[in-house]
């Protein structure tokens, strides 16, 4: 028998995650140049074409059928022989992860901006989904999933969705190079507001994204809502303030960036801490995110809107924390961090998890980026970079002259 | 007949608009435009990063008028657009060999 209550709250919080896809165009569409941002707009909504086919027709299979540790089979492929056996309809369950499934890739879009190919992009996406998303997702969620029972814990997605995307950007632009004249003519944004926009999509789209992870409207989805929410509000103080101290400006690409950073580093532990534990997570990415803005620049490589800095490292920083800040009387299903008598159990899980994520996410990309670059090439040329996007992939403009 | 072309700080463009409605011009094109004179660009920065941007937003100006009003135009510009600090841009004149009125085909000074 179905709680309509909870099913009714993961059903709508499946239509918030689905929106933040939209959010995540609008968010890095303004960063762009003027003359690529269809292309960045298209990229994330290409998504919601290609992958929720894919996931439908074998992504949820593969991440949740049967009971392998590693990998699901086809025993649901076209969502067909699925069974009902929780508080809400396993159709309900679909529905929501199949939102994650989408925005995932999307955010790899961040760094890779300018100079994909359009047909190249669609391949790469359809293949990550199925050959990287899928298993790592099976992994962190699935009962059976080796990272699952060892004993990692990943409410909503820092190890399977921001890690995960973050590290396959640092690998695609690893083989891609950078933007035409990249270090040599400024490429500042075009249009803030679309970015302001956009993470204000993205922030409401998170409260669905996180509290839909307790799939039930109970405490845990209240507590979830109140940790997003205010992990959100703390990013955006720290970055401001080191911004301003830095700078001397606190900027509005900072304000947004922080909320972001935030954002990210509270979903793996968002029904799982409680207290003031969002509010220095919140905080400790807030920072941690700004000071690693220089990291493409160690890295050599041109991650253009700095998804390695917000999604990589704030993935990262709510993986490891959440070693240190879990406290089961908020969550009796998590296990409790050191900070809440927990030992080291759980820290060392949860690195073990991040770790192992990063390895295969890593290689696994860049050999698919690798394979696509090799054979039909990856990038537009470069008079079509030169052109921009909108024209030379789409024929279209953004902004009639 | 002369053509009048400003080039001015955007904010000061309806104190300019208005000095020529004043001064009994019925007509200008406005064009918004980028450049740099002495002014130089300006830095802004995005996520930490200091970017030069050399090309300062402008508003272009343009005035068709009778040879003995193209003083009083500049004149009235000047006074208008002037903050007295760098980068309140320049006025120029530059004579119109020839001039039609579109709809009724009127030309030289009659279709000013």
């Amino acid at each position: 028998m179905f709680n309509s209550g909870d099913t009714a709250w993961v059903l709508i919080s499946a239509a918030l995650v689905l929106f933040m896809t939209p959010g995540l165009a609008f968010f890095y569409g303004g960063m762009v140049r003027a003359r690529h941002v269809l292309g960045m707009l298209m990229q994330n909504i290409f998504a919601m074409g290609i992958i929720s086919v894919l996931w439908s027709a074998i992504g949820y299979s593969l991440a949740f059928g049967g009971n392998n540790s590693i990998i699901g089979d086809a025993s649901h492929l076209f969502l067909s022989g699925l069974t009902d056996d929780g508080s809400i309809p396993t159709m309900a369950f679909v529905a929501f992860q199949m939102m994650f499934a989408v925005i995932t890739p999307a955010l790899i879009t961040g760094a890779t901006a300018d100079r994909l190919r359009f047909g190249s992009y669609a391949l790469f996406i359809a293949i990550w989904s199925v050959v990287v998303y899928a298993p790592v997702a099976r992994w962190v969620w699935n009962a059976d999933g080796w990272i699952y029972t060892m004993g990692s814990l990943d409410f909503a997605g820092g190890a399977a969705i921001h890690i995960n995307a973050g590290v396959a950007a640092l690998a695609v632009v690893m083989v891609i190079g950078p933007r035409k004249g990249h270090g040599v003519e400024p490429m500042p944004p075009h249009n803030l507001p679309f970015t302001v926009l956009g993470t204000g999509i993205l922030w409401f789209g998170w409260i669905g994204f996180n509290a839909g992870s307790a799939l039930a409207a109970n405490g845990i989805a209240a507590q979830a809502v109140v940790n997003t929410h205010l992990a959100a509000a703390a990013g955006m103080l720290t970055w401001l303030l080191i911004e301003r101290v830095k700078t001397g400006h606190a900027t509005t690409l900072g304000a947004a960036s922080g909320a972001v950073a935030g954002l990210v580093a509270v979903t793996p532990c968002a029904g799982f801490i409680g207290d003031a534990s969002p509010l220095i997570i919140g905080a400790i990415a807030g920072a941690l995110c700004y000071l690693s803005l220089g990291l493409k620049g160690r890295l050599k490589v041109d991650d253009s809107l700095d998804v390695i800095a917000v999604h990589l490292v704030g993935g990262l920083v709510g993986t490891v924390l959440l070693g240190f800040f879990a406290d089961t009387s908020v969550n009796a299903d998590g296990f409790d961090g050191m900070f809440f008598g927990g030992g080291g159990e759980l820290l060392k899980d949860q690195i073990v998890a991040a770790v192992a994520v990063m390895a295969f996410s890593f290689t696994v990309t860049w050999l698919i980026a690798q394979a696509i670059q090799r054979t039909i090439g990856l990038r537009v040329s470069e008079g079509d970079e030169l052109t921009g996007l909108d024209q030379s992939v789409h024929a279209e403009s953004a902004y009639q002259a | 007949m002369k053509i009048v072309t400003a080039v001015v700080k955007p904010f000061r463009l309806d104190d300019v608009k208005q000095a020529l409605k004043d001064a009994g011009v019925t007509g200008m094109t406005v064009t918004e435009v980028r450049g740099f004179g002495r002014q130089g660009g300006h830095t802004e920065t995005y996520r930490g990063a200091e970017y030069k941007i050399d090309f300062v937003p402008k508003v272009r100006v343009e005035i068709v008028t009778d040879d003995a009003d193209a003083d009083r135009v500049v004149d009235a510009i000047v006074a208008a657009a002037a903050t007295g600090k760098i980068g309140d841009g320049k006025v120029w004149v530059t004579p119109v060999e020839r001039l039609v009125r579109i709809r009724t085909g009127d030309e030289g000074t009659s279709a000013v």
